[in-house]
């Protein structure tokens, strides 16, 4: 059995006057209904790429999109226009980053959600505003009757930030994308948030991908996770393997530059060297390479060999693009890696 | 809301104060003497005197000027230069030097006909101007877009005696299927009136839509690159309702603010198509004025036109709050 979304070898790429611009780059990986995987990276690694991707929104515009993308068993990738659209909003739906820019300034929030609602349920006007004022008060907006006629900047961000969920969930739809949904909420908002996201999950059975850059957000909630560099997925499993047993150098950089409560105090933050690639001219070989302190380790392939997804050992769903080999990288990570964690 | 639009009201009223005392200090610097003017052919130094008593020119300015804001609100008295005493009622602004008529008569006579011509216009540009703007954004880069641009282009540089005197030259003189433009009034004769009306309408359509079809584009490209747009996608909504609903409903606001003031200006008169199509508008009214030296006609003229111009601006504030939910007016 196939799961409720299907990611194989996804790739988009945008031709720009300065040459193409590979944004993801065979990306595989499915998500169960229920389950929430987590796809993190840095700015411009490709997270909101693939979210677009999903949705088919890149239809219409210059992106080159090849690959296949099942969800509930349709193909999104070759499907028309008009095909993707009977499902964007139902079967799947999106909660966007910043909730004042993706919501339309000049129409009421009721009326925003209530059009959501009407374009996939033959209902009247009425009904649709019910259904409104129903999932405001389901996402804890309060007084929701009275909100519903509110316009969106009259909302404070957290309120938008549930508004854009209300909408998203309208149809109860079965696979939600989550872009950064809690990136400019502060910590307390953000924390509602995510619950909420989790009771409506459980509520639903609903899948979710959460898109973040926050490490802590995923830990929290996903189930799986797929870590993404320059546009590719560099290491893929469950939340537990991941955070647990990092096979990756770059996670391994991402997990010790975490600041930790029980550190020393005096000790100067750890980063990684060097800043993310562009993605016009991605580093040869393993994108990673120039800014990967184990290069060493291998030599000459890590910048001529673009390294292949592997397991990590037989069996096991935790993947990783390096060179260097299993045994390797035990023991760098138990040596001079696990020591900071 | 009521209380802003009392307080724009007050304020549009001193602009309109401060426009007339600039208008009324400009006649007194000019190096022409108004009781001359209004003496006419057989004049003798003893005539230009009694003028001058009757028309208070012998009066300092600002007494003047305080009579000629008197008789605006309340109407006043000018004393006969021959005969008895005339009373002019309000809204008063004086009598023409040529005609002898009272110049507020004069404005609302010729009303009707800049009124024909900034209406049916301002029909046809937005008719015009939106839909090809629409067409041009929702089909960028293909033929259509670039016809209509570089058509709108070409037709924005056009100016209206040019136009004017061609579609003239063409359709009355040629090919006659039209007669010559001018007035008759709608409620008499609706299709002459009509028919006389079609070439300063599609003069002026012409040059303002071409303006307005550039706006219409560039709004909804820059809109639809919005987020809301994407979110409208997202959500599965049908490509005409993203356009219609979403994207020109954010691209109309600026268009609405400059419909407003344009109708405004068109309204205080049409100067250059009245005057190339022989219509007696107030900007054939105010041309014919200053050309005559006709004082109180062009004050009456200038300030008609700055009243409209002002109604104008205070009418689009008041649909901005109505159009952006974000606008609060305080």
């Amino acid at each position: 059995m196939s799961a409720f979304l299907e990611v194989k070898n996804l790739s988009v790429a945008f031709p720009t006057e300065d040459g193409v611009v590979q944004a993801v780059d065979s990306l595989s990986f499915s998500v169960e209904k229920g389950k929430t995987l987590g796809i993190v990276g840095e700015s411009g690694s490709g997270k909101s790429v693939t979210s677009l991707a999903i949705l088919g929104l890149q239809k219409g515009s210059r992106a080159k999109v090849s690959g296949q993308i099942w969800v509930d068993g349709n193909e999104i990738v070759a499907a028309s226009e008009s095909e993707v659209r009977k499902l964007r909003g139902k079967a799947m739906s999106m909660i966007f980053q910043d909730a004042l820019a993706a919501l339309h300034p000049y129409y009421t929030v009721g009326h925003q959600i209530a059009e959501a609602y009407l374009v996939h349920n033959d209902v009247s006007k009425k009904a649709a505003m019910a259904r409104a004022v129903e999932m405001l008060d389901r996402v804890g907006i309060p007084e929701p009757h009275k909100r519903v006629n509110d316009f969106p900047h009259q909302f404070s961000g957290g309120m938008r930030q549930r508004a854009m969920i209300a909408m998203a969930l309208s149809c109860n739809p079965s696979l939600l994308i989550a872009d950064e949904p809690t990136t400019a909420l502060d910590v307390t908002v953000q924390a509602q948030i995510l619950e909420l996201l989790r009771d409506l999950q459980k509520e639903f059975g609903t899948a979710i991908i959460l898109i973040t850059h926050d490490l802590g957000v995923v830990a929290e909630t996903a189930d799986d996770i797929l870590l993404m560099y320059a546009g590719k997925q560099i290491e893929y499993g469950t939340v537990r393997d991941v955070l647990q047993v990092p096979q990756h150098p770059y996670a391994w950089g991402l997990l010790t530059s975490i600041p930790r409560l029980t550190g020393d105090p005096n000790l100067a933050l750890t980063a990684i060297q060097g800043a993310p690639p562009s993605l016009i001219s991605v580093p040869s070989g393993c994108a990673f390479h120039p800014r990967c302190t184990y290069v060493d380790n291998v030599g000459a392939a890590c910048s001529t060999l673009i390294p292949e997804l592997i397991p990590v050992s037989e069996g096991k769903h935790h993947s990783v693009r390096c060179h260097m080999s299993a045994k390797v990288r035990e023991q760098l990570f138990t040596s001079q890696v696990a020591p900071h964690l | 809301m009521l209380k802003y639009t009392f307080r724009r009201i007050i304020s549009g009223t001193l602009v309109l104060g401060i426009v007339s005392a600039i208008v009324f200090a400009i006649f007194y610097i000019l190096p022409s003497d108004p009781a001359r003017l209004a003496c006419g052919k057989s004049c003798t130094p003893d005539l230009v005197a009694r003028i001058q008593v009757a028309l208070e020119l012998d009066q300092p300015l600002p007494i003047q000027y305080g009579r000629f804001i008197k008789g605006i609100f309340v109407g006043r008295t000018y004393l006969g230069n021959t005969d008895a005493s005339r009373e002019c009622g309000a809204p008063c602004l004086g009598y023409s030097y040529q005609t002898d008529l009272p110049v507020t008569e004069l404005l609302l006579d010729r009303l009707p006909a800049t009124l024909s011509i900034a209406v049916g216009a301002s029909i046809l540009w937005l008719l015009i101007g939106l839909s090809s703007g629409i067409i041009s954004a929702l089909r960028r880069g293909t033929w259509i877009d670039r016809t209509s641009q570089g058509f709108a282009l070409a037709a924005a540089s056009l100016q209206i005696y040019f136009v004017g005197l061609i579609l003239q030259f063409i359709f009355v003189d040629k090919l006659a299927w039209l007669p010559m433009p001018g007035y008759t009034s709608p409620f008499d004769y609706p299709m002459d009136w009509a028919k006389q009306m079609v070439l300063p309408w599609v003069t002026l359509a012409f040059l303002l839509s071409a303006i307005y079809s550039r706006l219409t584009r560039s709004g909804m490209i820059e809109t639809m690159g919005e987020d809301f747009v994407r979110t409208a996608r997202a959500k599965g909504l049908s490509s005409r309702d993203i356009n219609l609903k979403h994207v020109l409903r954010a691209a109309m606001t600026p268009i609405v603010t400059v419909f407003g003031l344009d109708l405004g200006s068109l309204l205080g008169g049409a100067v250059i198509t009245e005057y190339v199509f022989n219509i007696p508008g107030l900007g054939k009214l105010s041309t014919e004025a200053v050309t005559n030296l006709d004082l109180p006609v062009v004050t009456g003229t200038v300030l008609f036109a700055a009243f409209f111009i002002i109604t104008a601006n205070i009418v689009v504030d008041l649909l901005y709050s109505v159009l952006d939910p974000k606008v609060r007016l305080t």
